[in-house]
């Protein structure tokens, strides 16, 4: 096991890694030995400290590492590059990035000598191959370091033979091991010089974290030259032969089933068409290009058996959270406030669509798709197939996005019934009108808020969370937890939403007597987590009320949140951003300021919005849009611990701004007659250019925690400051979210056929 | 089957498909050229900007049957031609790439071929127009990003004009 030269220390603790045997250096470090300690950061405070103080939704994901042992590797080549293989998908978060930068640091290798692929499903790794809660780096920093120090360690070695010098006098270079003399020597040409014939264990001690020289610099992404040259490859970009375009024809209510196809043969001769194959989920068909897979859905003629909520609406959904609901607790006696707010069904849809590549013949299954949980969707793929596990090679490619959404594999269970089906590979992919009315969505949630003052004391904060269902039945990452979660009727699903509602949810003011609880009801529904779980529904509610205490005790808002705030870290964070943002500025009548804070992933945000509600702005008419009111300014500071990479951290930040907005001001779905009616991005209204905030300000603080997540951390802050910032500017608490809920902004496209046409005028468009 | 001859990033091509079938399919499922993303086929996200003799348009939305044999389209992946090679950048890029690059606007990356292919065109727009970019320029960009990357592309647009 780990060794350790004293008490726990960051910096000079010893590490036990292996160099495994090969034709060239091959390093290792066992995941399973890095759980962390469960840390708490709550100091001596009334508020007594909650779950998630303790131990939170990373520390979980980290310790359910502990039992697999299994290895990661760091390989160096002969061409002087190291490799590495990330048990993880890379979905725009900047993972791949990080890594390579924790090995360039520990290596002394230039970063693009460093190539960082996802490693395809590896059952033997359990829990170490989800990517979720935002938990990358937390569980990885340490694991990916040692690795490379081993490797590092072997290169010396070999160079001290080399160079007839021994290996404590030798330095490193950017690739390159230096005598004292200066006599140097390459990786690539020691790699295989240093390869072991067997594996043996080696302790080794890390760089010092304050000696290191990439590792907290602003780098860019690895990946962004791909990315702008239109070389980066996406499920739908794969080359696999004979892998045709394949779409499926779905039904006209949310999982209807297909009962019966009348005219397979007439659309099987049609241009381009190959193959019609009936899947539980609907009819697929298989073409030479997508837009012959179009009209051929567009032309079945298809009976379909209605799916579980045929007929429903949304205050139907609405009505049984509302019977679901329990009592708020008790408060002590004293004034009160209170509140009930109502949060909408969103969509996570990603810009890549749900999508997926599969080859299954012969009892065998190769599958291509961006997938955060590989290890369930290769065991749910040999379930479905009724072929043995090790049949089933699961590949992890690149996402264009997730924001919860490839937790899930059925994309790639679809595909793989479809080939199963078909007899040949396809390249399956989802219409947009598909990915935003039967992908998963943010579940509809209410939450219920009462809470007491005498004076100016916060005696109690009572919170009710009632929600639809959260699917949480991708497991902590392997098959074992997923079909435990998936026990029927909700049994095994239910009590894993609580365990992680409650190492998610954080109070982080001294309010005495602090409840937050939460039911859950209605298992019909496609959900999952949305870039952040519970949290951004949980503290705009909050933050509301927060305000309505301030105002009721006449106090500012941000006074009133430094006096009552438990958590240091949080109060540099918002301290600095309301100098930042100036909190407190002249604004015009309609415009004003609005504060949101958060803790969660190990690390806080505190986020300041100002915005604008005046008519001449919320009545601005963009073509096809919600426009409504503008967050013109946003101000986000963020403490992630050590930041592997500020410029990643800020970019996230960034992205996680546009979502709160989203999340409060425009974008939901609307459920009507058993299906939801957005169809296109011109219907779902996420952030676009004409609601972005014109200023944008991002700090990330410097800190010597250790790191935390960063790719949804900064959503909730933000869903929070933009609803308290409209709530100060119209005077007006608003309850339901988003606050345009109640207007549909587009007409709904039909449902049969389930997806629309392409137009044929783009040529009148060009500009 | 009909055939279709375009010119495809400064080459001709001839495909052998039906006339309705939308450019975007014709560029990706059988030529190969996947810059250009699909994101909802129905030109609403602007995923597929390319640009078709200079201009901005989104293959979706075209039948292949309505080109010409010298109509030149251009994909991200031939952009980079599109710059003479004294304004091209340390990665031999466009100047706009090179200022995406500069600025790290990508972060998931699918939609930003479409991003980068739109920021050209509104560049050339607007000078052609005898102006520089504003920010209602900028506001009215209909390209969609989900993973929220607007404040970089706003920042690398303005860059990229004063390279370009």
């Amino acid at each position: 096991m780990t060794t350790t030269d004293g008490p726990r220390t960051v910096n000079r603790r010893k590490f036990i890694g292996y160099l495994l045997g090969g034709a060239t250096v091959v390093a290792a470090a066992d995941l399973g030995m890095f759980a962390r300690g469960a840390t708490a950061d709550a100091g001596e405070l009334p508020t007594l400290p909650q779950p998630a103080e303790i131990a939170d939704l990373s520390d979980l994901l980290t310790l359910a590492a502990a039992p697999t042992s299994q290895l990661i590797t760091v390989t160096i080549n002969d061409d002087g590059t190291a490799s590495f293989e990330l048990p993880r998908a890379e979905v725009g978060q900047g993972i791949t990035t990080a890594a390579a930068m924790l090995i360039a640091e520990e290596l002394d290798l230039p970063l693009d000598k460093v190539h960082v692929t996802l490693a395809p499903a590896r059952p033997e790794l359990l829990y170490n191959q989800i990517t979720g809660g935002s938990n990358t780096i937390h569980a990885m920093y340490t694991p990916i370091r040692v690795a490379a120090a081993v490797a590092k360690g072997a290169l010396l070695q070999a160079a001290a033979t080399v160079l007839g010098d021994s290996a404590n006098k030798l330095t490193s270079h950017l690739g390159h091991i230096v005598a004292p003399d200066g006599r140097r020597v390459d990786y690539g040409r020691l790699s295989a010089l240093a390869a072991k014939e067997q594996p043996e264990a080696v302790e080794v001690q890390l760089k010092d974290e304050g000696s290191h020289g990439v590792v907290g610099t602003p780098v860019n992404r690895i990946d962004a030259l791909d990315a702008v040259t239109g070389t980066k490859r996406f499920a739908t970009d794969l080359d696999v032969t004979d892998a045709l375009p394949t779409m499926v024809c779905r039904a006209p209510t949310l999982n209807g089933t297909p009962n019966a196809v009348h005219n397979a043969d007439e659309v099987r001769d049609m241009p381009g068409v190959t193959h019609v194959a009936t899947v539980p989920t609907g009819v697929a068909v298989r073409a030479s290009t997508f837009g012959q897979c179009i009209d051929a859905v567009r032309a079945l003629d298809v009976s379909w058996n209605d799916g579980p909520v045929a007929g429903m609406s949304d205050e139907d959904a609405l009505a049984g959270v509302r019977a679901a609901e329990g009592p708020v607790p008790a408060l002590p006696a004293g004034e009160t406030v209170s509140g009930d707010f109502t949060f909408w069904f969103r969509s996570n849809s990603a810009m890549d669509t749900n999508s997926a590549v599969a080859d299954v013949r012969e009892g065998r299954a190769e599958i291509w798709a961006s997938l955060k949980n590989p290890n369930v969707a290769q065991g749910r793929i040999a379930e479905a197939l009724g072929i043995p596990l090790n049949n089933v090679t699961v590949h992890v490619v690149q996402g264009g996005g997730s924001f919860g959404r490839r937790l899930f594999d059925e994309p790639a269970i679809e595909a793989a019934r479809i080939s199963h089906a078909m007899g040949v590979p396809v390249k399956l992919m989802w219409h947009r009108a598909d990915d935003a009315r039967v992908g998963r969505t943010h579940p509809l949630a209410t939450s219920r808020i009462r809470a007491c003052y005498s004076g100016d004391t916060v005696l109690g904060f009572q919170q009710a969370h009632t929600s639809i269902e959260t699917d949480f039945r991708h497991g902590l990452g392997d098959i074992i937890t997923a079909k435990a979660a998936d026990l029927p009727a909700g049994l095994g699903n239910l009590p894993f939403a609580q365990v992680i509602f409650h190492l998610t949810t954080i109070l982080p003011y001294d309010f005495g007597a602090v409840g937050q609880s939460l039911v859950e009801t209605d298992t019909r529904f496609n959900t999952s987590s949305m870039r952040n779980i519970y949290s951004p529904d949980v503290r705009t509610a909050n933050e509301l009320i927060v305000d309505q205490l301030a105002q009721r005790m006449g106090t500012d808002p941000l006074e009133f949140r430094l006096s009552h705030l438990r958590n240091g870290r949080l109060r540099t964070a918002l301290e600095t951003a309301a100098e930042k943002a100036e909190w407190g500025k002249e604004l015009p009548e309609g415009m004003a300021q609005g504060i949101g804070v958060h803790v969660e992933y190990k690390g806080v945000t505190a986020c300041i919005m100002e915005i604008d509600c005046r008519p001449e702005t919320v009545n601005r008419k963009v073509r096809n849009a919600v426009t409504g009111p503008r967050v013109t300014k946003a101000t986000m500071v963020i403490d992630c611990g050590r930041a592997i990479n500020p410029r990643g951290v800020e970019a996230q930040m960034q992205g996680c701004v546009n979502d709160g907005i989203a999340m409060t001001l425009t974008s939901s779905l609307h459920l009507r007659d058993g299906h939801f009616q957005e169809a296109s991005w011109d219907n779902y209204f996420y952030t676009r250019q004409w609601n972005t905030p014109p200023e944008l300000d991002v700090v990330v603080l410097e800190s010597t925690e250790p790191p935390g997540g960063v790719g949804e951390a900064g959503v909730a802050a933000s869903a929070a400051a933009a609803a308290c910032a409209y709530a100060r500017a119209t005077g007006t608490m608003p309850t339901e979210f988003p606050i345009n809920h109640q207007t549909l902004s587009f007409d709904p496209k039909p449902y049969t056929p389930p997806v629309p046409q392409s137009p044929t005028d783009g040529l009148d468009h060009t500009y | 089957m009909p055939e279709q001859t375009f010119i495809v990033n400064g080459e001709r091509v001839t495909v052998e498909v039906e006339d309705n079938v939308r450019v975007l399919w014709v560029l990706r499922d059988l030529l190969g050229v996947t810059g250009p993303k699909y994101g909802c086929g129905i030109n609403v996200c602007k995923a597929c900007t390319s640009h078709i003799n200079g201009k901005a348009f989104n293959p979706c939305a075209v039948q292949v049957g309505d080109l010409s044999a010298d109509d030149e389209v251009t994909t991200i992946e031939g952009l980079p031609a599109q710059a003479s090679e004294g304004a091209r950048g340390q990665h031999g890029l466009h100047p706009m790439q090179e200022a995406w690059l500069e600025r790290d606007v990508v972060q998931c990356g699918y939609c930003q071929p479409g991003q980068i292919m739109a920021a050209v065109a509104l560049v050339r727009k607007v000078r052609d127009e005898g102006r520089t970019i504003t920010d209602a320029d900028l506001d009215g960009i209909r390209n969609i990003c989900r993973c929220g990357t607007y404040t970089r592309i706003r920042e690398a647009i303005r860059d990229g004009e004063t390279r370009m």
